[in-house]
C-alpha cells in the first residue's frame, strides 16, 4: 500500500483552514517524542508550553506583547510571499528600523522636546526598514541577484551595525559600560495600554495593520496585482502588471512594517536600544506568515500562537529546566509541517492498494 | 458494422487491448458507461467525441491514471490491473497528452531522461533521443530548454519520449490540435510508419477529415457511452459528426456583405528582436486590418506568431510608437493596459497561465484584463459586483458550462474556459481584437460558438486579427489571410483566392516548389 497525491480540481476551502491545524498537531506529536527523548514528562511539558500561559492575565498580556512584532512583520512578509518575492531579511529590517527610530530618541534625550518625538520615531523606523529592504529589491530588479541571499546576508550587517552603535557612539556614558543607549524619555516611549503591564499601544497598531492588509488584499487592485504576479506571472504580464515594480513595492512595505515593529519594540517593552532586542522575530515571522496561510486573520492567530511558544518556552525553562533552544526547534519543525500540509489544499492523499502486482507478468 | 474486421490486411485475431464494459463514476456522474473497445496491432483507431464525451477518462483508464469503477481491461488476452502509468509504460502503453507534462526549465534531453527508467546513462539516453528523433523525422535539439520551444516542438518531445519506450500501443490525445497542416502531415507519416511497425495507435481527435484519412477504425463516444465503432473511410464527415453530436452541427455563417471601414489596426515596419536566441525575429511586419474585417495569419508554429502577439498586445513594446497603430493612435510604445484603454482586446494562445490565472476565480480573471477599462475598479478598490456581472454575462452569452457561479479557471474544461476568455474580451466590444489560436483543443460545439462570435464581432465593425494554425478555421472565418514565415509576414491574400497550395507554399517559406507542398494541397 502506498500514498499518492492527486490534484484537486479546485483548492479545498476546508483544507485551507485544516492544514495549519494538522501541522500544529503533527508538531505536537513530534514534540512529545522530543520531550520524552530528553527525559522530560511530555504531557507536563506540553502543559507548561501551551496551557499554563493561557491561565494567568500577566502571561496573556505578554503573549500580546510578543505577538505584536510577529504579526506586523509577518503581514509585510505575506505580501512579499504572495507576490513570489522572498524577503528572508525581515530581522535585519527590524533592527535597522529600531536603529533609525532610536536615533531621534538618542539625539533628543533629556531635552524634553515635546509629544512629536514618538510619532517621528515611528516614521523614521518605518523609513529605515523600508530603505534597508530596498537594497535587496534593487539588487534583484537591476542585477538579478537572488533576494533570498542578499536579504538574509543583510541581517548580519544590521546586527553588527546595531552592536557597533550601542558599544560605540550611542553608548550611555552613565551606563556602567553596558552596551545600551540611555533609557528613552517618556515622550519617546510607546504608551502602555493597561497600567502595570507591558501591553502597549503597538498592539493596536498591529491590529490596524491587520485590517489594512485585509482591505489591501481583499478589495484593492494592488492586492490583486500582488496575488496574480505571484501565482501566474505570465498572466500578470498579460494583465499589464509590472512584476519588477511589485518587487520594489512589497519589499518597501514589508521593510517598513518590520522597521516599525523594530522601533515599537525598543520604544515600548525594551525602553532603550541594545543588542539582542529581538529573539529572532524576523525569522519567526516567516513561520507566522506561512502558518497563517498568508492571510491577515490567519497571521494574527498564528502570531498569537507563536508568541505563546516564546512565553511557554520561557516558563518551561524556568519550571522544568527545558532548554530554551527547544523553542526554536519547535518553531522549525512547525514550519516544516506547515509547508508540507500546504499540499493538502491543492492535492488529496489517496491510498493505492498493492494487489495489482500480479498483472505485470505479461510484459 | 460493429467490431468487424476493418480491412483485409488486419486479420481477425487476438486484440492487443480489449476493454470490456469500462465504466467510471465520478460521484453519480457516469463519465464512462459500459464502453467496449478492441484495439488490434497494426491499426490506427480513432476515438471520436465532443468534449465531455468521456474520451479523456477512457484513455486515462487505459493509461492507468485512473481506476475504472467497473468493467475490465485485457492486454493480449490477460486481465490487466494498472496501478499507475508506470505499469502501463512497463507493458508498452505510451501516451502523448494534449496538455504537455514537461519541465519548462529543463532541456529536451533532461525531460526525456526523467520519464525513463534510471538504468541508462544520460549520454546514452541523449544519443538514443537523437537517433529516434532522426529516425522518425521529429527533429529536436536535445540541449534546448523546453520554455524556448513552440507548442508544436513540445509535442515532438512528448512523442519522442513515448517512442523511446518502444510502445506497443501509443495513445495520442488531440495531437494535431496544435499543428499546422504540414506538421500534421509529417505526424501522419510518422503514425503510418508506427502502424506498419506493428504498433496500435489510439488516436483522439475532433477533426473528422483527418480521422477519415488516417484511421482504420473509429469508435465514437457520446455522453460517456459508445455510440458505434465504424470504418471512418466508409463514412462521410457529416455522418461521423452526426454520430458524435447526435444531430447536425450548426454551421458558422458569416453575415453577408459586411461593410468595411477604415483600418483600425495598422502594423507598419514592426521589427522586434527575438527575446531568446532560438525565437523568431519579427522582420518589417506590415499589415492593416479594417473595421469589419477578419484577417487571418497562418503559419507553422514558431515562425514569429508568439512574438507578433506579444508586440501587438504590448507585452513587448515596439521600437517606434507608429509600428502599431490602434484606431489612428500610435500605440507601439504603450503598455497592455494603455492599449486596452484605447479599445484593443487580446486573447492569447495559452488559456491557463497566460489568458487566465489558473487558480483564481473567474471573477478575478474577468478583472485580469478588465481592470483598465471596464469600470471594475474605483479609486483602487475592486467592484466585486462588476466582476461577477461580467462572469454572469459571459456565461449566458457564450454558454459557459461550470459547476458553480464563480469557480476557479483551472476547473473548467478547455472549451468552456476558452469561451469564457473570448467572451470576456468580446463583451467589452473592443475596436480591435487580436486572437491567437481561438479554438485550440476545443470541441466542435465550442469552436463553432467562438468562430460565430468572432464573425458577429467583425460585423459590428471591429477589426479582428486571428493568428491560427488551423487553415480550415481561417478559410471559414477570415476575409483575408497572410502567412508568417521566419518572422516575415506575406502580403494578405483574399481568402477566396487563397488556395491551400498557395498558402502551403507561403508557409513553406517561399514560392520555391517543395515536394511536401503537394501533400498540403491535398489535405
Amino acid at each position: 500500500m502506498w500514498l499518492v497525491l492527486e490534484r484537486r480540481a479546485e483548492r479545498s476551502a476546508l483544507m485551507a483552514i485544516a492544514s495549519p491545524l494538522i501541522a500544529i498537531g503533527l508538531t505536537l506529536v513530534t514534540m512529545t517524542v522530543l520531550f520524552a527523548l530528553i527525559g522530560k514528562n511530555p504531557f507536563a511539558a506540553l502543559w507548561v508550553y501551551f496551557i499554563d500561559p493561557l491561565t494567568d492575565a500577566y502571561s496573556l498580556q505578554e503573549i500580546a506583547v510578543k505577538a505584536t512584532p510577529l504579526v506586523m512583520i509577518a503581514l509585510g512578509l505575506s505580501l512579499c510571499y504572495l507576490a513570489n518575492v522572498w524577503n528572508i531579511g525581515a530581522e535585519g529590517q527590524f533592527l535597522i528600523g529600531a536603529v533609525t527610530g532610536s536615533w531621534l530618541a538618542v539625539k533628543t534625550n533629556g531635552t524634553d522636546p515635546g509629544q512629536w518625538v514618538l510619532p517621528a520615531m515611528l516614521v523614521l523606523g518605518a523609513l529605515g526598514g523600508a530603505l534597508y529592504a530596498l537594497i535587496p529589491a534593487v539588487c534583484k530588479t537591476k542585477f538579478g541577484a537572488s533576494e533570498i541571499l542578499t536579504s538574509l546576508m543583510l541581517v548580519y550587517v544590521a546586527d553588527l551595525f546595531l552592536d557597533y552603535l550601542v558599544r560605540g557612539p550611542w553608548r550611555d556614558p552613565k551606563g556602567y559600560n553596558f552596551p545600551t543607549t540611555p533609557d528613552f524619555d517618556p515622550v519617546a516611549t510607546v504608551p502602555i495600554l493597561i497600567e502595570g503591564s507591558r501591553l502597549h499601544a503597538g498592539a493596536l497598531i498591529a491590529l490596524i495593520v491587520v485590517v489594512a492588509a485585509m482591505l489591501l488584499l481583499g478589495r484593492t487592485i494592488k492586492g490583486f496585482e500582488i496575488k496574480v504576479v505571484g501565482s501566474a506571472p505570465r498572466a500578470a504580464r498579460f494583465a499589464g502588471f509590472n512584476a519588477d515594480q511589485l518587487v520594489i513595492l512589497t519589499f518597501l512595505v514589508s521593510g517598513a512594517l518590520a522597521g516599525l515593529a523594530g522601533i515599537i519594540e525598543v520604544a515600548g517593552p525594551v525602553g532603550n536600544l541594545r543588542p539582542n532586542i529581538s529573539p529572532g522575530y524576523g525569522f519567526t515571522a516567516i513561520i507566522v506568515a506561512f502558518l497563517g496561510r498568508l492571510h491577515p486573520i490567519g497571521i494574527l492567530l498564528a502570531g498569537l500562537f507563536l508568541a505563546l511558544t516564546f512565553i511557554g518556552g520561557e516558563q518551561a525553562q524556568i519550571s522544568m529546566r527545558i532548554p530554551l533552544d527547544l523553542t526554536k526547534v519547535f518553531q522549525g519543525i512547525l514550519l516544516f509541517f506547515v509547508l508540507a500540509s500546504d499540499s493538502l489544499v491543492l492535492y488529496r492523499i489517496r491510498l493505492m492498494r498493492p494487489h495489482r502486482k500480479t498483472a505485470h507478468a505479461t510484459s | 458494422m460493429l467490431d468487424q474486421s476493418p480491412s483485409n490486411d488486419v486479420p481477425v485475431r487476438e486484440p492487443l487491448l480489449r476493454a470490456i464494459g469500462i465504466t467510471k463514476l465520478f460521484a453519480t456522474f457516469r463519465a464512462n458507461d459500459a464502453i467496449d473497445l478492441d484495439l488490434y496491432p497494426e491499426e490506427i483507431h480513432a476515438l471520436l467525441g465532443e468534449n465531455g464525451a468521456g474520451k479523456s477518462t477512457f484513455v486515462k483508464i487505459v493509461y492507468g491514471l485512473i481506476q475504472p469503477s467497473g468493467g475490465e481491461l485485457r492486454w493480449m488476452g490477460r486481465r490487466l490491473d494498472l496501478a499507475g502509468p508506470a505499469d502501463a509504460r512497463a507493458l508498452g502503453i505510451g501516451m502523448v497528452f494534449q496538455h504537455f507534462s514537461l519541465f519548462e526549465n529543463l532541456t529536451v534531453a533532461e525531460n526525456v531522461a526523467l520519464g525513463l527508467a534510471p538504468t541508462d546513462s544520460f549520454a546514452a539516453i541523449t544519443a538514443r533521443l537523437v537517433e529516434v528523433s532522426q529516425l522518425y523525422g521529429l527533429l529536436l535539439d536535445p540541449k534546448r530548454e523546453i520554455w524556448r520551444l513552440s507548442v508544436g516542438e513540445r509535442q515532438r518531445v512528448e512523442i519522442v519520449r513515448a517512442l523511446m519506450q518502444n510502445p506497443k500501443l501509443l495513445i495520442l490525445d488531440e495531437p494535431t490540435a496544435v499543428l499546422t497542416p504540414r506538421e500534421a502531415n509529417q505526424l501522419f507519416v510518422v503514425l503510418e510508419r508506427l502502424k506498419n511497425e506493428g504498433r496500435a495507435i489510439l488516436y483522439i481527435s475532433h477533426k473528422l477529415e483527418e480521422v477519415k484519412r488516417l484511421c482504420d477504425r473509429a469508435t465514437i463516444l457520446r455522453g460517456g457511452k459508445k455510440v458505434a465503432t465504424c470504418n471512418p473511410r466508409r463514412e462521410t464527415a457529416a455522418s461521423l459528426a452526426r454520430m458524435m453530436v447526435g444531430g447536425e452541427i450548426g454551421e458558422v455563417k458569416a453575415q453577408s456583405g459586411r461593410a468595411l471601414s477604415a483600418p483600425r489596426l495598422i502594423v507598419q515596419g514592426l521589427t522586434l528582436e527575438a527575446d531568446d536566441p532560438h525565437g523568431a525575429r519579427l522582420d518589417d511586419v506590415c499589415v492593416e486590418v479594417k473595421g469589419g474585417e477578419i484577417l487571418g495569419i497562418a503559419g507553422v508554429a514558431g515562425n514569429g506568431q508568439d512574438e507578433l502577439f506579444a508586440a501587438l498586445s504590448g507585452e513587448r513594446r515596439a521600437q517606434s510608437p507608429s509600428a502599431v497603430v490602434i484606431d489612428g493612435q500610435p500605440a507601439g510604445h504603450l503598455s497592455v493596459t494603455e492599449r486596452r484603454k484605447r479599445g484593443a482586446a487580446f486573447v492569447p494562445e495559452e488559456r491557463l497561465g497566460h489568458g487566465t490565472a489558473p487558480r483564481m476565480k473567474l471573477s478575478d480573471n474577468a478583472l485580469l484584463t478588465g481592470h483598465a477599462a471596464s469600470g471594475m475598479v474605483n479609486h483602487g478598490f475592486i467592484d466585486k459586483g462588476a466582476t461577477l456581472a461580467v462572469v454572469d454575462r459571459t456565461t449566458t452569452a457564450f454558454d459557459v458550462r461550470k459547476a458553480k457561479r464563480d469557480p476557479e479557471a483551472a476547473s473548467l474544461s478547455g472549451g468552456n474556459l476558452q469561451k469564457f476568455i473570448v467572451g470576456r474580451e468580446i463583451l467589452r466590444e473592443p475596436g480591435v481584437l487580436v486572437v491567437s489560436q481561438p479554438t485550440w483543443g476545443v470541441d466542435a460545439g465550442a469552436a463553432a460558438t467562438i468562430r460565430q462570435a468572432l464573425l458577429d464581432l467583425a460585423a459590428r465593425g471591429t477589426a479582428v486579427l486571428v493568428i491560427s494554425q488551423d487553415l480550415d478555421e481561417l478559410a471559414e472565418i477570415a476575409d483575408r489571410i497572410a502567412v508568417i514565415f521566419h518572422g516575415r509576414l506575406s502580403a494578405p491574400l483574399m481568402t477566396i483566392a487563397a488556395s491551400r497550395e498557395k498558402l502551403g507554399l507561403l508557409m513553406g517559406g517561399s514560392s520555391v516548389l517543395q515536394p511536401e507542398a503537394s501533400h498540403v494541397a491535398g489535405a
